[in-house]
């Protein structure tokens, strides 16, 4: 039987996430502001030997921001909205918090021996999926701890049907699952030969063309399953509760997250137009693109008219301007991806900065707005304390607004150029530039992405501090607010 | 209704899930394994030495600055030589083709650069390219590349995929300590094109600088 009494949740690990997420956020664009100085200023990159150079630090971002902080706040946020929407606390099983709490041990030990592995230099070669066999194996249990602890609380749920939020968390788990066993498939070449060799090396299982099919099938549906599910799942949870209105509509929720699950995938192959894959598959890779504006679209929409009726919210609460801004960061980055993924467009963007510029208007302005968003409304109820300064938010909140827009407007210049003058003829069809030309001439706007890489840095540490004031010294409150996050 | 149903049943939820998005992947990706990469024709899998390189390449990461993929543009075709053919990949276990070019492409750079150039260039690449943003990689002149892992990986890929390595390539112990002296001797070969008076030292010594390895590896990409 269900009783009316309040239940008194368990927010011990999504606590210990959420300290994580914070952790590995700033690592992560701190070395990604390194990296971004270091196009612009080569010189920066003697400053730790082998170990500081760009080439070792890239993956070491990449991979800082996508298992780390990313991760980290898939796992804080579902360790919070997961009780809440089930109608279950965490206390209520001991095996529960048992394996949440292995989980999480793991996942830190894990997280910095993927750190220090990938800074000397041990890594597979894939993107986004360098860790060697043994890494990928603590990833693996990592991933199934979560698993088993989200089927659990599923299993010993009190509301019967499934919120939205959940199911972008279970296509989460589902997902990555899938795409990371799949394209990580290789052989530790020390265990096939009578112990040759270094123990951590190991060979793909694929090659070639087969291999650039699987690892972007992986590749784009990471972020497809990582950068794009669970935030999804996150708005709409976050968005409702935040803004106390309703989901605009059911249908269309239903409609964007069956069609996403389904086109997804197609468009991997986006990443290998004019390459030796198949044509057919490039076209598929290219079409399905453009059709997955649909369901992306879909979401955003459901969440900007969660809020009509109801925009002089924005103006009061910052953490609407947070999620709503969000949505329309990824409202531009799913038409820009089609965009892109067009074969004569790619024919000019592919290899260029515009690439890395689509991704991070997509990283910084969707997935890290949500995430602190999500963070910051969490806070006050797992900490029972008010947010420490509004004021700081909302300055924080447009210092880096305004670093996202130099970050993108800044690649974009720098990508069309590039671009343009790789296939730039004379008139009598010789190229007109060698290729150093191409990299003198975009200092400048080198430059400016580092320069907005420190303002969203800025931006992120007094997030980090305004959370750590939040939870230390802000006002205590007695009763947990019902909708509007309150703040000093 | 289906949905409302499927909402209240999490096993037939995530089924459904798992269905909807695995069906993609089997239609995009087994037809091309069905029929597997081809090698063109006269393709050789790389040496020991060569190996030991790409594994030094990776270390470095030189693939995250630089692509091995010429696409079918007259513009890219001019600058780097004949476009990319799929069965020119057929043993690179990982593929490199890379996603960004901050530097130029690299598929035939061994038509066109040098032993003497590569090793200039990665003691200074400013010196040789001005204007270069490239990091130097002096210590590549320190480090001992991993020429038995590079074997290894020879002997694996022979057994799992049939690479056509030669029957010298045995899993054991003694089958590595006969072949080290080929890849001693590939090393020397390099190294005797050479300047600096450590590198060649250590190779006379019976060890092989990752320098080494790497330029013999970036000389094999034709």
């Amino acid at each position: 039987m269900q009783s009316n009494a309040a239940l008194e949740y368990d927010y011990s690990l999504a606590k210990k996430f959420t300290f994580l997420t914070i952790l590995f956020g700033f690592l992560g664009m701190l070395i990604g502001t390194i990296i971004a100085a270091q196009m612009a200023f080569p010189e920066l990159n003697y400053l730790l030997g082998e170990y500081g150079t760009f080439s070792r630090l890239r993956p070491l971002h990449t991979n800082t921001v996508v298992f780390g902080f990313t991760v980290s706040a898939i796992f804080a946020t579902w360790f919070y909205i997961g009780q809440r929407v089930l109608k279950v606390s965490m206390a209520e099983s001991k095996f529960l918090m048992v394996v949440g709490n292995i989980q999480f041990w793991l996942y830190f030990v894990g997280a910095l021996i993927a750190t220090v592995s990938l800074l000397l230099g041990i890594s597979s070669g894939k993107e986004y999926a360098q860790y060697e066999w043994w890494v990928d194996l603590v990833v693996v249990v990592i991933w199934v701890l979560w698993g088993v602890g989200m089927m659990g609380l599923i299993g010993i749920r009190r509301e019967k049907a499934l919120y939205i939020s959940v199911w972008y968390y279970l296509a989460c788990f589902l997902g990555i699952a899938m795409l990371y066993l799949f394209n990580n498939m290789s052989i530790p070449t020390y265990f096939a030969t009578e112990g040759l060799g270094a123990i951590t090396h190991s060979v793909s299982m694929y090659s070639g063309t087969n291999d650039a099919l699987v690892q972007w099938w992986y590749g784009h549906n990471a972020v497809a399953f990582g950068f794009t599910v669970p935030i999804v799942g996150m708005i709409y949870y976050f968005l409702p509760k935040e803004s106390g209105q309703a989901i605009y509509s059911y249908k269309l929720s239903l409609l964007s997250f069956w069609g996403l699950m389904f086109v997804y995938l197609w468009a991997g192959s986006h990443h290998l137009l004019w390459s030796t894959v198949p044509d057919w598959m490039q076209t598929m890779g290219s079409a399905f693109s453009v059709v997955l504006i649909l369901p992306s679209w879909g979401s955003a929409i459901n969440m900007l008219l969660t809020m009509k009726g109801e925009w002089n919210q924005l103006t009061d609460n910052p953490l609407i301007k947070f999620m709503v801004l969000a949505s329309t960061f990824y409202m531009l980055s799913t038409i820009e991806g089609p965009i892109q993924a067009i074969k004569s467009v790619n024919a000019i963007a592919h290899f260029t900065d515009w690439i890395p510029g689509h991704v991070h208007d997509g990283v910084l302005g969707w997935v890290t707005f949500m995430i602190m968003a999500s963070l910051f409304h969490m806070a006050p109820r797992m900490f029972k304390r008010e947010i420490y300064s509004r004021k700081m938010m909302e300055t924080q909140f447009w210092l880096q607004t305004t670093a996202v827009v130099l970050y993108f407007t800044s690649m974009w210049i720098a990508g069309i150029t590039q671009g343009m003058m790789w296939r730039a003829v004379d008139e009598y069809g010789n190229l007109m530039y060698s290729f150093i030309d191409t990299v003198n001439v975009l200092h400048p706007y080198y430059t400016i992405r580092a320069l907005a890489g420190v303002m969203y840095l800025i931006g992120f540490i007094m997030f980090a501090y305004n959370m750590y004031k939040t939870m230390t010294s802000a006002k205590e409150i007695t009763e947990e607010p019902q909708f509007r996050t309150p703040m000093a | 209704m289906f949905f409302h149903w499927l909402e209240k049943n999490p096993f037939f939820f995530a089924s459904g899930i798992s269905i909807v998005i695995a069906f993609a992947g089997l239609i995009e990706i087994v037809p091309n394994f069905a029929k597997a990469a081809r090698p063109v024709v006269d393709l050789k899998p790389r040496t020991v030495l060569e190996l030991a390189g790409k594994n030094v390449y990776i270390k470095d990461n030189c693939m995250s600055c630089h692509s091995q993929l010429i696409r079918p543009f007259k513009s890219e075709t001019d600058r780097y030589g004949d476009y990319s053919l799929s069965g020119e990949y057929a043993f690179d276990r990982p593929f490199l083709w890379g996603s960004k070019r901050t530097g130029p492409d690299l598929h035939r750079v061994g038509n066109y650069r040098t032993t003497d150039w590569h090793e200039n260039h990665m003691l200074n690449p400013a010196e040789i390219v001005p204007g270069s943003i490239m990091p130097a990689y002096k210590h590549q002149f320190t480090n001992l590349a991993d020429i038995e892992t590079a074997y290894a990986e020879a002997v694996t890929v022979k057994n799992a995929f049939h690479t056509p390595y030669g029957p010298e390539f045995k899993r054991t112990r003694a089958a590595w300590e006969a072949h080290r002296p080929k890849v001693l001797a590939d090393a020397k070969a390099i190294a005797d094109d050479m300047k600096n008076k450590d590198v060649k030292e250590a190779v006379a010594n019976g060890q092989v600088p990752e320098i080494v390895a790497l330029i013999a590896y970036l000389n094999s990409l034709k």
